[in-house]
């Protein structure tokens, strides 16, 4: 893999979109995340890591307070985004997630047209005046997560009638289309091929220019390609966060160590 | 079957043909032939039990629909009226004038029989009666030929059914075994005939002695009004008890007692509803007694929980990804719930409701409770709210009623009556299966 790029990435900014502090999470009785405290930059991307079960999903599911829907799940700690917590009392988490978007780790198209996946979130957020806005922000979206040549005859087919890996991307397109300020994305290349993948990595790449990027990925190459920041997580903890290039090439635990080099996992 | 014989069998040798079958194989394939042999068993039997009842149902319920019919063509000349309506017993003039009538039929059909008046009135009931009422409301039918399409009594049309015969028959005032010869010959002239009971469709319940007099077409009415309150209150009534138990409600005690309640509410029989709005509708709320309306109310309480469970069964067969799809990109609960959860949701919810109202339809313990017995469909209502509120029956009371009485002849009756209350489910069923069908989507 092309690793010598990791070195040439800079961080374009070094505010911070999401704090995070002490964050934990039980799912009843089971205590999933523990003290988390993670900086997640602005107009960057962040990657976490890790072996599968050690709560990347569930860290994800905190910043836009998708937890909420689960009745078991407990989540204590701060989370501020931009400044503001976002668990406070005042906070409508729907008004939340119009801002955090989220690319789920199943694809979870509706079972409708295609262009209505993409675009019922600009709809219901008012953001277009006339159909032929809502046209252009649809295609754009379908560029974007590098679908729209394979779907622009068949706009009206149903969404669920695609392949799996074209779901993942409906589903990129549909996440990006509402314009979110953070895009979280779990796993969102687990089912697509080498080239769909390139595309959607240069997608993650353009959007970090205007938005903070999250991405969950079981793939080195791609965390140390496409992001700057790194975090691994190991059985609830959040066992080293720095920048991409330090973890991959000089990590300072030995459990990161041994997980990248595949030791553990 | 033991663990000893399972141990028992030697382990498979490393590498076998696949063209022989081996032991295992042969059993599961003898115990899975064995299971198919049941099915279809099963299913043969339930197919004889239905084919049995459906036959049994046509045969009995058929003749409901036909009646014996006295066709004649009859002229009276204005002269005629007048002297008719000059005279002090204007309906037995008109009678006369009838039986003449009859007479010069048979006889132009070269037919004789002995005649006698006291014999045609047992035969066709007072005619003179309705001759008069027609030509006082047609004045202007004096003079022409009118062809009058008379029903014959119950007895007359027990005969050509077989109900009675000519060894089976007992004087009485409603037929003489003397009759018969003047019924077979007007059937042999040509002018007793079968013809369609329309009184049947469109008729009202007729007293205890009158079966021919007898039809549904009120209690059918009180049926449709009583269905109007059963869908306009328990379908949003359900529908949204059962969103917000689903997709809003906290999870706690009092939720689960709510939940574990309405599934005792849906084993409930049905009598105790019929006690309950009895109780409820009437001594407390004095609602009007035999009302459609109150049918309505208490099969409402009866529908509720049904559609409440199906309403519920087809909401949580919505995946989870949808709502987390919709709430991810932003929508409020309410709008993952309208935009996409309940479209989803919809064809269950379509065939619940639809199969609760198909139950309420067939029900008739409560109703009999309430006083919506058949012999208090007597007449039409005269208006939308007189539908609601005026003294009714419903198809399955009605049904029920007929089946009480002591004369044969509303015996085919109750049958007709299980047809046309049949053929009612078969179009609700067959509107829940359209619905489905034009409702469902894949994922
Ligand atoms: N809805 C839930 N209810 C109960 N426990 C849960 C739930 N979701 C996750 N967990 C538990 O929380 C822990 C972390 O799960 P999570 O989904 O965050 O893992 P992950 O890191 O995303 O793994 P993967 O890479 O396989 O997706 C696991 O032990 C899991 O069993
Ligand atoms: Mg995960």
């Amino acid at each position: 893999m092309d690793d010598m790029r990791l070195t040439e990435r800079t961080v374009d900014t070094n505010e911070s979109k999401i704090t995070a502090r002490k964050v934990q999470v039980y799912y009843g009785d089971t205590h999933a995340l523990r003290d988390v405290d993670v900086d997640i930059l602005d107009k960057a991307v962040t990657a976490f890591i890790g072996p599968s079960g050690c709560g990347k999903s569930t860290f994800l599911r905190c910043i836009n307070r998708m937890n909420d829907t689960i009745s078991v799940a407990r989540v204590e700690g701060e989370i501020k985004l931009d400044g503001e917590d976002i668990y406070d009392a005042k906070v409508d988490p729907v008004q939340l997630r119009a801002k955090v978007g989220m690319v789920f780790q199943k694809p979870n198209p509706f079972p409708k047209s295609i262009y209505d996946n993409v675009s019922y979130g600009p709809k219901i957020h008012g953001m277009t005046r006339s159909k032929a806005e809502l046209d252009e922000i649809v295609e754009k979206s379908l560029r974007r997560a590098a679908l729209w040549d394979e779907v622009k005859d068949r706009l009206n087919e149903p969404g669920t009638g695609l392949s799996g890996g074209q779901q993942q991307r409906l589903c990129i397109a549909r996440a990006v289309a509402t314009e979110p300020e953070v895009l979280l994305m779990d796993e969102p290349c687990s089912a697509l091929d080498p080239i769909a993948t390139a595309q959607v990595e240069e997608l993650i790449d353009e959007l970090r220019s205007n938005f903070s990027v999250v991405i969950v990925t079981h793939s080195m190459q791609q965390a140390a390609r496409v992001s700057q920041r790194t975090a691994f997580f190991h059985l609830g903890y959040l066992v080293e966060y720095g920048e991409t290039g330090q973890i991959f090439t000089n990590p300072k635990d030995p459990r990161t160590e041994s997980y990248i080099t595949g030791r553990i996992g | 079957m033991t663990d000893a014989s399972l141990n028992s069998v030697p382990a498979a040798p490393r590498s076998r043909s696949l063209h022989t079958v081996d032991e295992r194989t042969r059993k599961r394939n003898a115990a899975e032939k064995r299971f198919r042999v049941y099915g279809v068993t099963a299913i043969l039997i339930g197919i004889v039990f239905l084919a049995v009842l459906a036959v049994s149902i046509v045969r009995s319920g058929m003749p409901a629909f036909s009646r014996m019919v006295v066709e004649i063509d009859f002229v009276l000349t204005q002269e005629q009226f007048d002297e008719a309506e000059a005279q002090l017993m204007k309906t037995s003039a008109y009678q006369a004038y009838f039986n003449a009538a009859l007479q010069e039929s048979l006889n132009a059909a070269g037919v004789s029989a002995p005649f006698d008046e006291a014999a045609v009135e047992r035969i066709l009931g007072k005619t003179g009666g309705i001759l008069r009422e027609f030509y006082r409301e047609n004045p202007d039918r004096l003079g022409q030929p009118v062809s009058f399409e008379l029903p014959a009594s119950s007895r007359v049309d027990g005969y050509y059914k077989g109900r009675v015969t000519r060894d089976t028959i007992v004087d009485s005032r409603f037929l003489m075994k003397s009759d018969l010869d003047i019924v077979d010959a007007m059937h042999d002239a040509g002018i007793l005939k079968r013809g369609f009971n329309w009184t049947f469709i469109q008729g009202t319940d007729s007293g205890v002695d009158n079966p021919g007099g007898a039809g549904i077409g009120a209690s059918v009415i009180g049926s449709f009004f009583m269905m109007i309150v059963v869908l306009v209150l328990s379908l949003p009534i359900g529908v949204a008890a059962s969103i917000y138990l689903e997709e809003f409600a906290p999870q706690n005690r009092f939720t689960d007692l709510i939940e574990v309640n309405i599934s005792n509410l849906a084993a409930v029989p049905s009598i105790v509803f019929g006690i309950l709005g009895l109780a409820v509708f009437i001594q407390f709320m004095h609602l009007p007694q035999s009302a459609p309306l109150v049918g309505g109310l208490v099969l409402t309480l009866m529908t509720l929980p049904t559609i409440i469970i199906a309403t519920r069964a087809s909401l949580k067969a919505v995946p989870p990804s949808i709502r987390d799809a919709a709430l991810g990109v932003g929508a409020s609960r309410m709008q993952a719930v309208f935009h996409h959860v309940l479209p989803l949701a919809m064809p269950g919810i379509l065939t619940g409701t639809i199969i609760g109202l198909a139950q309420a339809l067939g029900e008739t313990a409560p109703l009999l409770l309430i006083g919506m017995v058949g012999y208090v469909a007597r007449e039409y209502p005269d208006s939308l709210v007189a539908g609601f509120t005026e003294a009714n029956s419903a198809m399955p009371a009605q049904i029920y009623t007929w089946a009480a009485r002591a004369d044969v002849g509303f015996y085919e009756k109750a049958w007709g009556g299980i047809i046309i209350l049949l053929m009612f489910l078969l179009t609700m069923n067959i509107i829940a299966i359209i619905l489905r069908r034009r409702y469902e989507r894949r994922w």
